[in-house]
């Protein structure tokens, strides 16, 4: 193996700066598309959980399309065919004026796809704390989003919390796929050094600590608070 | 929506089935080397085997750590290095894909042997089995029983990530679709066109998971 070792390079301007500026996208896309993904994926949760059939319907056709397709085909949907369907003001819009196409794309599409796997998660955490809740609640007088709001979705996000983080962590691995549209995430940012420098074997392992420093903080955080948070009588599963 | 040209993808059907060939191989060939070395991985450290099992579970949580993506540009660049010479971007992204799937497939797996009771193993052991009969014989086959529904969902996530290959632009049912998109001019259709057969596999696979699931549970 021939091969010129030049670790410093990592440490000088401006890769540095570059892997600095990488990791700040790839945070930004991951923590943007999971505000999106929490939210809508709560919703579709608690309509996959409802009584009415209606909202489960919608539910369930949801989390089918958005998971049964590539996130990259998603995201090539997104990006490349969406706009075009759109009316010719607001395609042009999209295509031409929309601030950080790449980067707005991305975030939607990642939020969207999330979305459905988070959804998955809530419906579950609602299914763990059984039928009996539910109807006490509504024997209490407590209406049906009263039973959601007070009752079902406080337990359900104890009980999540590790689904819930392993999905962040997707979310955070997934940014990567941003590169495809353009975006300089850090990924993409360590292919650029590779491609500047010829030190491919640098540029990635700094890319692979990093990533791997934010997995397991997230983690070790995460487990912490799921501690803390642990819902009294449930048996914790050991992982 | 009046003008979508069904044509443009009926006059390539031969060209994008030979993406999908691509596709179909990449996907059984990772599926079979990530479970042969998941399966590895998950005896070892079920087994507890010293400093094994703690590289095992290193390499589990290490590679469940990283994007896929930068897996993939990883081993494109490291393959010709380490091997001297130039290999095709089929090899080095297969690589990528048994590693990577690998320690996915250790977990699924060790949940499966986990699942089978100790006092099966107990008694296979009583009966004067060794330990390497035992997991053959008594464990194994009930495990992957069990599975089985995990493994194909598993597997269909997996042929959905081949299409991540685009990045060292290996020619799959995706990158062939591009061209033609490119080619043409005629994006909506070939997206389309890729996102309708990607779904029509995945979601006649996932109803296949959960039907097994079913008749395994009663």
């Amino acid at each position: 193996m021939q091969y010129n070792w030049d670790w410093g390079i990592l440490f000088r301007d401006p890769y540095i700066w570059w892997l600095v500026d990488g990791l700040k996208w790839t945070l930004m896309i991951a923590m943007c598309a999971w505000v999106l993904a929490f939210v809508l994926g709560s919703a579709l949760g608690i309509m996959r959980t409802s009584i009415n059939p209606y909202l489960r319907l919608i539910g369930t056709t949801y989390v089918e399309i958005f998971r049964n397709i590539p996130l990259l085909v998603q995201l090539f949907l997104w990006y490349f065919v969406f706009p075009e369907l759109l009316p010719e003001e607001a395609g042009r819009w999209v295509k031409r004026e929309m601030p950080l196409p790449g980067f707005t794309t991305t975030v939607w599409a990642l939020g969207l796809y999330t979305a459905s796997r988070v959804c998955e998660q809530v419906r579950s955490g609602i299914d763990a704390i059984g039928i009996g809740q539910r109807n006490a609640g509504r024997a209490i007088g407590l209406s049906e989003a009263k039973v959601y709001i007070h009752v079902l979705l406080p337990n359900a996000y104890r009980i999540i919390i590790a689904p819930l983080t392993s999905e962040f962590l997707t979310i955070f691995k997934n940014s990567s796929l941003a590169l495809t549209i353009g975006v300089i995430e850090l990924t993409s940012m360590t292919r650029q050094i590779e491609e500047y420098t010829f030190q491919g074997f640098e540029a990635f392992t700094a890319a692979t600590i990093i990533y791997s420093l934010v997995t397991f903080t997230v983690m070790g955080f995460m487990l912490h608070l799921e501690k803390r948070l642990h819902v009294p009588g449930r048996i914790v599963v050991e992982k | 929506m009046g003008d979508f040209d069904f044509a443009i993808i009926y006059n390539n059907i031969p060209f994008l089935f030979e993406g999908m060939k691509t596709t179909l191989l990449l996907t059984v060939a990772a599926v079979i080397g990530g479970i042969v070395i998941g399966t590895v991985l998950a005896i070892i450290r079920i087994a507890n085997v010293p400093i094994l099992a703690w590289i095992a579970a290193a390499y589990v949580n290490f590679f469940r750590s990283l994007p896929l993506i930068l897996v993939i540009f990883w081993l494109y660049f490291l393959v010709p290095l380490v091997l001297g010479r130039p290999v095709g971007a089929f090899s080095s992204v297969l690589i990528a894909f048994v590693l990577f799937e690998a320690a996915y497939y250790s977990e699924i797996i060790r949940a499966g042997i986990a699942s089978v009771s100790s006092g099966q193993v107990a008694a296979a052991r009583a009966i004067g089995m060794t330990y390497t009969q035992c997991m053959r014989f008594i464990v194994l086959p009930q495990a992957f029983k069990a599975m089985i529904p995990v493994l194909l969902t598993q597997a269909i996530i997996l042929f959905q990530d081949t299409s991540l290959v685009y990045v060292v632009g290996l020619k799959d049912f995706l990158v062939s679709a591009e061209l033609i998109a490119n080619r043409d001019q005629k994006l909506i259709e070939m997206f389309m066109f890729v996102a309708v057969v990607y779904f029509t596999i995945c979601f006649a696979g996932s109803l296949l998971s959960s039907h097994l699931q079913r008749k395994l549970s009663t």
